[in-house]
Formats: C-alpha cells, structure tokens, sequence
C-alpha cells in the first residue's frame, strides 16, 4: 500500500557555460507508489510556481527502454537498484526523511549540457563507425534461407537488449565504454549476418571509443554492476576475443 | 482543396507493382542534386531517412531527443506482422489484407492497406539480414506468435522488446548512411514549422533545444514522420515528448487533417494510481495468447482474486467472443473492459481494472515457459505496482496507445502540400478506425523503407521546383512567427505550470472524448477548450530563457497545439454520428452493445482543412470504396 514520504534532495545544478554548485531542496509528500522521476516533476512543479527554474533531467519513454533518463543517486547510476532504470526506480524503496543526493552522470566523454543532461552523443559515434549490417534495402534473400541457432539468437538478443543510457560509462573508474561497445560487437558476431564486417567493425569501433576519450576497461566490472538491462560483462571478453583475432590481423 | 488518393488503376494485387513501373525515376547521378528533410527518427523516419540517402538523396535529418535511437518505436513490445506462413496456419498476404481491413472496421483505404500486407514480408527479410535477433525455433527457424484481431499466428518478435530491436536496425541502416555521408543527423533539434513556397513544402525552421538557436534549412520534399498525437490526453502510453506540432502546424498551412477522432485504447495497460502520475505503460497484447481476462460475477466483489472460486468468476471475452476469445481486437477487448467497470465488477482500489490471470498457463506450462515467453514484462510489472503477477493476477485497465487519425495523404504517402509528406503513425491511410496489433510497427517501416522511396522519386522528377534559398520572405516570415510565439510564451509570467494546463485539458478530452462519447459530452468539450486554451496563454508560468535548454519551454510550445488540436479532435467526433473501431459513439450501438457502423452516411475518410483559428474548419470527404473486401457488420463471435 502507497503511503506518502518527505526527502531532502542535494541537486547539482549547472548552467551553460557556469561552474556548477549543489542545491537543496525539500521534495514533500511524495506518494511511494510514484515513480522516482515522477517524484522529480512533484519538486520541479512546486519551484516553477515558486518561480525557481525546474531541475533539467532527461526522460522520455518512462517505460525503461528508452535510454534517456539516468542520473547518480547517492553516487549510483540509476540510482542503487538492480537492473532498473530511473524511471522504473519507485519510492517506495527509499524511506521518510532520507536525504539524496542527486548528480549527472560523471564521464570525460559525457559533458554537461545542463543540471542533470550530460551529452551521450559519443555513443552514436562508436556504432556510426560499424555498429550495424551494411545491407541495402531490398537486397535481402528470404528470411528464413539462414537458419540461426537459438542459443546463439538468445545469446545475441542479450547483448542486443542494450539500451545506450551510458550508465556503464559514468559507473567505470575509467569512463570506459567498453560494455556498450561490446554488447553490439557481440550481436554481430554471434549472428551470421555480421560476419563479413565482423574484423572491420571491431576495428574501428574501438578506435573511435579511444578517439572519443572513452578510458580503457580494467576489469572493474562496474559497468555489469550498473547496468539495468543486464548486459553480462563476458560481452567483453568476446570483444576483447574478436579485437585479438582480427585487430591485430592487418 | 480537392482530395485525389492517386489510388493506381487495375486489380487489386497489382495496383504497387503497376504505380512502381508507371513512377517517374530520378536518374541515379541526378539524385545527389535533390535535398530531402525527414523528420523524425522513428521506425517510419529512420528507415525512410536511410532509403533516402541509400538511393542517392541528400538527407537532413531531425530529431528532439539526444540521439535518434531514443524514438518512441522504441517502446513497442510485442511484435510485428508478416504473411510469411510460416506456421503454415493457412496465412497469405490476401488474409493479411482482409484482417486489417476488417480490423479498421472499414475506414481505412483498400489499396493502402494492400500494399501495408505485400510490403509485410519484404520487412521481415530486410530486419534478418540487418542482424535484428527475432526469436528462434531450436531449428532454427523464425518463430511466431499470435496477436489480437486474427486467427493466424503471424506476429514476428524479439522477446517484449520487438520495437527496440526493429527501431536499432532503423537506426543501425541511419548510422550507415551517416558515416557515408548521405545524411546529416540534426539531434537535439524541434521543428517549429514547415516553410511552404509558391504552395510546395520547401523547408522548416527548427530550434536547436540546447541553445535554443532557430534556423532555416531549405529543400525539395519534407518528410513528416513525427508520430501520433495521444498525449493530447496528457495521460497515455506515448513518451513524455511525444506530440502533435509538425502536424499541427502543417494543418494550419493547409495539409488536410484526417479523422482525428481515431484514438485506439489499449486494453491491456497498468491502471491508473494517482494524481502525480505522469505516464502509463503498456503491457503487451501478447499477453492475451495465455492469460485470461476476468471480473467477479458479482457486484462490488471485493475478495482477493485467489478466493474467487471459479464459477463466480465472468471471464467476459471468452464468454462473448468464443471464436477469438481474449484476442479480441484491440477496441473490443477495451469497450468490455469499460463495460464491466461501468457495472461495479471492476477490481482492485479504483475499481477501473480487470483481471489478467496466469494462474491457467502455469499450471499448464509451467512457470519457466511463462518466464521465458514474458518474463520482462512480468518484471515491469512487478517494479511499478510491487505485485508478483505470477503469484496474483496482473490488474489492467485500457489506456489512450496510438492515434489512427493524422495527416491527410494520397497513396504516394504525400499529404495536400505538394513536396510535403507524411509516413507512419503521423498519417492516417491504413489502420481505418481500429489499429491491429503488430501493425504500427509493420506500417512504420513499409512506409519508409519501401514506399516513399518509391514515390517522392515520381514528385522530384515529374515536378518543378524552383531554386530557393533560405532568405526567401517565407523563411523569414516563419522564423519570426516561431519567434515572437516562443517569447509570447515566456512572457505570460502567470501562476499555472504547463502540466497543470495539459492535466486539465487531458482530463477533459479522457472523460468526452475517450472510450465513450455522446453529443451531450462533446459538445460540452466543445465549449470548455476554448476556455482552458485562453486560460493557458493568460496564466502559464514558464521559467527560464528561450536562448537556452529549457525544457518547460518545449513542453509550453507543444502543449499550446494539442489546446488547438483537441478542438479538432471532439469536432471530428462529434460529426462521426456513427460509431466505429476506437470511435464509439454511444448513440450508435447495436442491441448487444457493439459499434454500430452507419455505411451509408459515414463510409468516408473526414480530411479537414484550416480556415483560420476563429473560423469553422472545412470539412472534405473521401469516399471509401471497397471492391475486395466486402462491407459487413464486424463478428468476432
């Protein structure tokens, strides 16, 4: 049953081109049925009719499987739940009184745009160098002239189900976008489909992740830990498997 | 303004192989000479945004959200609908065709929807080879699953997260053509309106969200694929930024509007909890393949599901429906869910919500092949309303999903603004009154990847353009209009937040214009709109710059046109006197409580054209002919 909580949030706040700085503010009566984003709308209403600009924070979907939203709570991304996005976080897993701390997610390749957005466009740049099949439309044979193994379509899925938050990147000590970066080699290379790019894309994707100032992976695991859709750190592995035999190649 | 569909000439399974050979073609080194925008990124956008520029266009393309993979198609849950036959269940593209016509409850364009079921297969073999992990038989062959609306198992998926993974090819096949070159991505960008010149759509002026910069980009054909207007109703399944503005504001220079009084309910959403909430989510019609709709039999029944033993229990669609049972349409399944609910059979707090129970498939499958076939969406569940739906029946109540009215557009997919086009939920032409399941997905992406590549070739080649440029006095003119409104926003310095205004406008539109209407109901929505419009632009409050992120600012923008849409919306409702698919009008139903259809009178698409926002509204009939599937009173017995 839904009962209703008082916080107090600490709220990075930035603005364009200024030097940011923690505000406090009161979020009361919160309904601990409400979502933790629903929670944010609750305080931003009440300081827009107090004249205060509202706290930025991106969302879209509020279903989990957008991507947009994230955020540090209490130092973790998404908040300290598990396999749980911030729109799907709910307050009735905080308690009355509890003070949050509430900040963007901290990454040398993700800078703030304003209070709680950062800019997650690097993760764009890595697929945009071959994170896809270069199949033209209507080129295709009958789809079902391929039969797929399906532990390796499951397999492939997993890796798929990556939704681009970012989180494993503001998790990592190194600001590392390897998960994200291996979840979709490792689609391709589990599928047939990917395989005639397969040396080509591991290449390049990786290059540009260094490019972009993404860190290296140093087997933290942080970023399995932070992930709310479960994306299995083996992805890694597999990458770090494919950069071997085909990076090293030519 | 004349309606002409172009629908092409001869029978109907040759109409898009005939109209193809008969288009105009660009030569392929000409093509780089033409500019087309596509806004949007969504299934209809990226695919089309992609084609576009794998044909040889130059593509800009736009969208609001930080990257184009955030589009909402992203959400979409259950799957995707081919005639493949795979399951050999009797499946062909003809009864594709029927079920959709039938499904639209006959308001929807024969041809259009021809083309929707031959494009359906072509889809499937592209994703495949785009790598998308559709799910597997151990044989390795693709599986399926069945869907509400038809008897046949033809429904493609990727676990509950089908539109994810089919929105990732899009994006995938984008990405492709954006290191090529071939398009140039505009993230983080609205368009606040579309510039039409000497009456062709030759640009928009957009705002840059982050620095709140407008600016102009010229070109020789837009493409609309801004999705559905269902957040009109403030409370719904769209994402938060979805709206109705490029629409909007394209209606308002003169492409016609169709039927906006198509909203399909889905029936299977997470009921509403309070007054904070800001959103509600769907738990996919796959559900319905083995979980099994139910109230008490007896009023105000208040025990907990497991004490209900089971002869007191109504299992309401079954009973109704014997030969679809819980896989019903889409309107049917929301319409009885209504219907019980309005009895005082409804369960749980509110008493606006139904039982969809496991318990049957457990026990007959087992937990783990539940978990396997729906084990995310459980979890969903289980994370917003804290119960464990394979312990206790999930509740559900209907909610506002997608919107099957849109822009006006004749087969080429081209709206009453030459140059200007309109593709997916954004358009009205193929899910008539009633949206499948499985087949917003399916039109997205036939629409982009294989029919407006086919047909802008036929506008750009057959059509004059003239060479304009961004100094042209309607840029200029846009651009300051889009000015003076954004600070006309700011400057309102009032008391009321812009969700307080949506709230109340939604709130409105949810109890006239939702599941049921009646004159009495709209003609009062009709009454109070107006009110809360002026209310919105004498009291809204919003903080901030317009030279900045500012995202009450945006939201402000976008809820000023569904205040103006809305009006449209309850008119077209009102002048339907006849109920069909999502329209249900209260005067107009059959003995046992189904839409009663009226042929003779209302057979016709409503496309109508602004006049002036103090002026009535023109209201353009097409008429619907149906030569293949014969008009018939709807069963789904």
């Amino acid at each position: 049953m839904s009962k209703q909580i008082n916080l107090t949030l600490k709220v990075w706040r930035q603005s364009k081109g200024e030097a940011g700085r923690f505000e406090t503010y009161e979020a009361k009566n919160i309904d601990t049925d409400a979502s933790f984003l629903e929670m944010l709308d609750v305080v931003n209403d009440e300081l827009t009719v107090k004249g205060v600009e509202p706290i930025a924070f991106e969302h879209d979907c509020r279903e989990g499987i957008c991507g947009c939203c994230g955020a540090l709570v209490n130092g973790k991304t998404h908040g300290s739940h598990d396999r749980t996005t911030l729109c799907q976080l709910h307050m009735r897993h905080f308690e009355d009184g509890q003070e949050l701390v509430l900040e963007p997610f901290r990454a040398d390749a993700f800078p703030v745009l304003k209070d709680l957005i950062v800019d997650r466009s690097g993760l764009d740049e890595i697929i945009t160098e071959g994170g896809y099949v270069a199949v033209k439309t209507g080129n295709a044979p009958e789809a079902s002239t391929t039969p797929i193994k399906k532990e390796f379509a499951e397999a492939a899925m997993d890796a798929a189900e990556c939704i681009g938050c970012g989180a494993c990147v503001a998790s990592c000590p190194n600001g590392s976008a390897m998960l994200f970066t291996s979840a979709k080699v490792s689609q391709y290379a589990l599928l047939p489909q990917g395989h005639p790019e397969r040396a080509k894309r591991v290449k390049a994707m990786v290059s540009k992740m260094d490019e972009l100032g993404f860190g290296n992976c140093s087997n933290e695991y942080e970023c399995a830990v932070a992930c709310p859709k479960g994306i299995d750190v083996k992805n890694i592995a597999r990458l770090n498997r494919e950069f071997i035999k085909h990076g090293f190649k030519s | 303004m004349k309606l002409d569909a172009k629908i092409p000439e001869g029978p109907m399974a040759e109409k898009w192989k005939n109209h193809k050979f008969n288009a105009k073609l660009v030569n392929p080194s000409n093509r780089r000479k033409y500019n087309v925008i596509v806004v949007g990124t969504g299934l209809a956008g990226a695919s089309a945004a992609a084609t576009l520029a794998e044909q040889g266009y130059n593509v800009d393309c736009f969208t609001y959200s930080d990257s184009p993979r955030r589009a909402h198609s992203i959400a979409a849950q259950g799957g995707i609908n081919a005639a493949k036959n795979y399951p050999n269940d009797g499946d062909s593209v003809h009864r594709l065709f029927y079920d959709t016509v039938k499904g639209g409850d006959f308001r929807s364009r024969e041809a259009n929807v021809h083309r929707l079921a031959e494009c359906s297969n072509l889809i499937i073999d592209h994703c495949v080879a785009q790598g998308i992990p559709f799910a597997r038989e151990y044989g390795g062959y693709l599986a399926n699953r069945s869907f509400g609306g038809a008897q046949v198992s033809r429904t493609f998926y990727a676990r509950g997260q089908t539109g994810q993974q089919l929105l990732i090819g899009a994006y995938g096949a984008l990405c492709k053509e954006i290191k090529s070159g071939g398009v140039k991505m505009h993230t983080r960008c609205e368009v606040i309106d579309v510039v039409v010149i000497d009456g062709q759509a030759r640009g928009i002026i957009s705002r840059n969200l982050v620095t709140g910069e407008l600016t102009r980009h010229v070109a020789d054909a837009v493409v609309l694929a801004t999705g559905g207007y269902g957040n009109v109703f403030f409370l719904s399944t769209n994402a938060m930024n979805c709206n109705a503005s490029a629409a909007w504001r394209v209606y308002k220079k003169g492409a016609a509007f169709a039927n906006p009084c198509f909203t399909q309910i889905h029936p299977t959403c997470i009921p509403v909890h309070g007054e904070y909430q800001s959103k509600l989510t769907l738990m996919s019609e796959s559900l319905r393949n083995d979980g099994r709709i139910w109230v008490p039999k007896k009023k105000g029944d208040t025990r907990p599901p497991a004490q209900i033993p089971e002869d007191e229990r109504d299992y309401y669609l079954e009973r109704k429906y014997p030969s679809f049972g819980n896989l019903v349409p889409r309107d049917l399944a929301s319409r009885n869910a209504k219907v019980v609910c309005d009895e005082g059979r409804g369960v749980g707090p509110t008493g606006q919500a139904v039982y969809l129970d496991f318990a049957d498939a457990i026990n007959r499958l087992g937990k783990e092949v539940i978990e396997a076939r729906y084990g995310n969406l459980f979890e969903m569940y289980n994370r917003i309303t804290d119960d464990d739906p394979y312990e206790t029946p999930m509740m559900i109540y209907p909610a506002v999903h997608y919107t099957m009215g849109g822009l006006w557009v004749d087969y080429n997919l081209m709206t009453t603004i030459p140059g200007l086009y309109a593709l997916g939920e954004c358009n009205f032409s193929d899910h008539g009154a009633n949206r499948l399941g499985a087949s917003a997905l399916m039109q997205g992406l036939a629409d982009g990847y294989f029919v407006i590549p086919n047909t802008i070739n036929d506008y750009l080649a057959s059509t004059k353009i003239e060479k304009a440029t961004t100094d042209h006095e309607e840029f200029v003119k846009a651009e300051t209009v889009a000015k003076e409104k954004l600070d006309k926003l700011l400057s309102i310095n009032g008391k009321r937040t812009v969700d307080d205004f949506h709230k109340e406008l939604g709130h409105l539109l949810w109890n006239n214009c939702g599941m049921a209407r009646n004159e009495k109901g709209l003609k009062e929505a009709l009454e109070k709109i107006p009110k809360i419009r002026e209310e919105f632009w004498k009291d809204l409050n919003v903080p901030g710059s317009a030279d900045d992120l500012n995202q009450a600012l945006e939201k402000a923008n976008r809820v000023a046109d569904f205040m103006e849409f809305a009006e449209l919306m309850v008119k077209d409702a009102l002048e339907r006197k006849e109920s069909c698919g999502g329209h249900f009008r209260e005067e107009s139903q059959t003995e046992e409580g189904e839409a009663k259809r009226d042929d003779e009178n209302f057979c016709y698409v409503a496309a109508w054209e602004f006049q002036g926002l103090d002026k009535e509204p023109v209201l353009h009939k097409e008429p619907l002919e149906f030569e293949e599937v014969k008009l018939t009173q709807r069963s789904y017995k």
